[in-house]
């Protein structure tokens, strides 16, 4: 059996994450890193094949991305996976979610031709997009069962079964493999790479693909087809430094209340 | 004028106020047409609610044979929708489930997808606010039927009279469509308080609440509102993640939202950064909240909050 997961390479939401000229996100000249909401992802993969002793169970990360984006792979090899691949292609940079799942979903094609996919992982969204959508396209396109925003992940055979918070309510989904599953940050801590598997990661075969690899061409994705324009991007003036008193003998709280009846709160 | 399909949010025939919201939104773009997934029995009484809204037609589609399975029959039956109405645009009230229903249907129709609009005007220039708010996007949809996911709070609800003709649809849902089955549902229990997402009011509570949320859910209570809470109180097993306000939980946009014992990581801004008023109440006159904040209350809210709950309801008599 093998895992695919689907790990971003994301600017670091810490750094001061800006736009390019043509309104596409800086991926570049922001630091980047593995996606933190991958890395879940990344570990349900890994206690898929732990708790599987006895199958053979490999698991292969693969990003989608510009050059640095290697480093999200290179992440989730120290962290356990056994294999990577970084589809790399200039005619990629502004894709859609449209864009962004066709070369998704070819690579993990190519992936099932060559080692299997009985089971695509997938973060709950990214950190920079934040649309928690792509997960959904990538079964669409795939013809795969969607078994997605999991916080509790189970398995007996080929079943899954997961719990999902929805607006009202939580469900247990089930389906039978291969699906395509996504993790929210519930579903287990992530584990931190240890020294061993930094060092093991060097020896991993990480494979790079571009477009023609996946059969696809450049004018079927990346900006300049994508199915949504951005029109401008405005950074958000700062906000007005507030006005901020310290309790003293319980006047914090008068102090708070007279400032919500001034705002017509109360 | 073209037809502008709505989907309908509701709770089992209820109907939620992001609903009128959509309504409002979609008259700048043609004709509101609501889509009502739920049992042909409730029909009626949506119509009655969102004709009122400016809904000229209500399209009821029976979900007998597509509430047993996740997202992907919702996509089937919006594109058997879309194409026999050929609609100016797709609004869905911005959730989880509905924004996977809108990237599945997204790639069906081969249409462009805008997920989490804050505002959409006059010819679909939608607006979104991304980076934890630390940036609004303008963007418009250029291929096929826009398909946008807006959030609650985008727009105030304008009343306006519709015709809310009923018509049941007839979808056909496929096999590969009922792959992913829901094997229970258990509802969350009502806290009578307002939707988080919906309310004008969120008071939330954080790591400085100590695991007691009593003071954060008397204050919320004086002023009508609802009760978050950050990753840190969700992780520890204070609150139940449906509260959590962040990136990975709800993002709310209220008139006022009071963070308590809250220190402001970049997960939690992300959730709650677009609020028109922000205040917050935190012991560490360092807590980063306070570089957001319109009014801040430097002092324990354990102290501080009951006493302002009393003040409030002073003040309310």
């Amino acid at each position: 059996m093998n895992i695919v997961v689907c790990v971003k390479y994301v600017p670091d939401a810490t750094a001061d994450r800006k736009f390019e000229d043509d309104f596409t996100v800086d991926r570049v000249g922001v630091d980047g890193l593995l996606s933190e909401l991958d890395e879940y992802a990344v570990e349900q993969a890994l206690q898929f094949r732990e708790k599987r002793e006895g199958e053979e169970i490999t698991v292969t990360a693969l990003t989608v991305g510009p050059e640095k984006a290697v480093d999200a792979v290179r992440k989730s090899l120290q962290m356990g996976a056994d294999s990577g691949v970084h589809v790399v292609d200039d005619a990629i940079a502004g894709s859609d979610y449209l864009g962004t799942s066709l070369v998704l979903a070819k690579a993990v094609e190519k992936i099932k031709a060559d080692a299997g996919a009985d089971l695509v992982i997938c973060g709950m969204a990214s950190t920079d997009a934040s649309g928690s959508v792509v997960p959904a396209m990538l079964a669409e396109r795939l013809g795969m069962p969607q078994v997605t925003l999991a916080s509790v992940v189970e398995s007996q055979g080929d079943q899954v079964r997961i719990k999902r918070d929805n607006e009202g309510s939580t469900e247990v989904i089930g389906a039978t493999l291969p699906i395509v599953l996504s993790v929210t940050d519930q579903s287990g801590e992530a584990r931190y790479p240890s020294f061993k598997g930094i060092m093991a990661a060097k020896k991993k075969p990480l494979e790079t693909w571009s477009l023609s690899d996946l059969g696809l061409d450049a004018d079927q994705v990346g900006l300049s087809v994508a199915y949504s324009q951005v029109e401008d991007t405005t950074a958000r003036p700062p906000r007005t430094a507030g006005e901020i008193v310290t309790d003293e003998d319980g006047s914090g709280a008068g102090a708070l209340v007279e400032f919500l009846a001034s705002k017509k709160f109360i | 004028m073209s037809e502008v399909l709505v989907v309908v949010d509701h709770a089992d025939g209820e109907v939620k106020k992001p609903t009128y919201e959509l309504l409002t939104i979609a008259r700048r773009l043609g004709e509101p047409s609501a889509v009502f997934f739920g049992s042909p029995e409730q029909g009626d009484a949506v119509a009655e609610k969102v004709k009122k809204y400016g809904a000229a037609k209500v399209y009821v589609v029976d979900d007998a044979q597509i509430k047993g399975y996740l997202v992907a029959p919702k996509a089937e039956a919006l594109q058997q929708l879309a194409e026999k109405s050929s609609p100016a645009a797709i609004l869905l009230p911005s959730t989880f489930e509905n924004k996977e229903v809108a990237g599945r249907l997204a790639i069906k129709l081969g249409s462009g997808l805008i997920t989490d609009a804050v505002d959409v005007a006059d010819g679909g220039v939608t607006t979104q606010s991304v980076f934890a708010g630390n940036y609004t996007v303008q963007a418009k949809v250029t291929t096929g039927t826009p398909i946008i996911t807006v959030k609650p709070n985008s727009a105030a609800p304008e009343e306006a009279d519709g015709a809310g003709a009923v018509e049941a649809f007839a979808v056909t849902i496929s096999d590969v469509a009922k792959t992913a089955q829901v094997v229970a549902t258990q509802p969350r229990q009502s806290t009578g308080r307002p939707e988080l997402t919906e309310a004008a009011i969120v008071v939330s509570g954080g790591r400085g609440t100590g695991g007691n949320f009593e003071p954060v859910e008397g204050f919320a209570d004086s002023l009508g509102a609802a009760v978050g809470a950050s990753r840190a109180a969700v992780d520890s097993g204070w609150m139940p993640h449906a509260f959590q306000v962040g990136q990975t939980g709800k993002t709310v946009s209220p008139q006022l939202y009071v963070a308590n014992g809250i220190s402001g990581a970049i997960q939690h801004r992300a959730g709650m950064q677009t609020s028109k008023t922000i205040v917050a109440v935190n012991k560490d006159p360092e807590a980063p909240i306070f570089e957001l904040v319109d009014f801040g209350v430097v002092g324990d809210l354990h102290t501080v909050l009951p006493a302002a709950t009393e003040k409030v309801k002073e003040r309310k008599g």
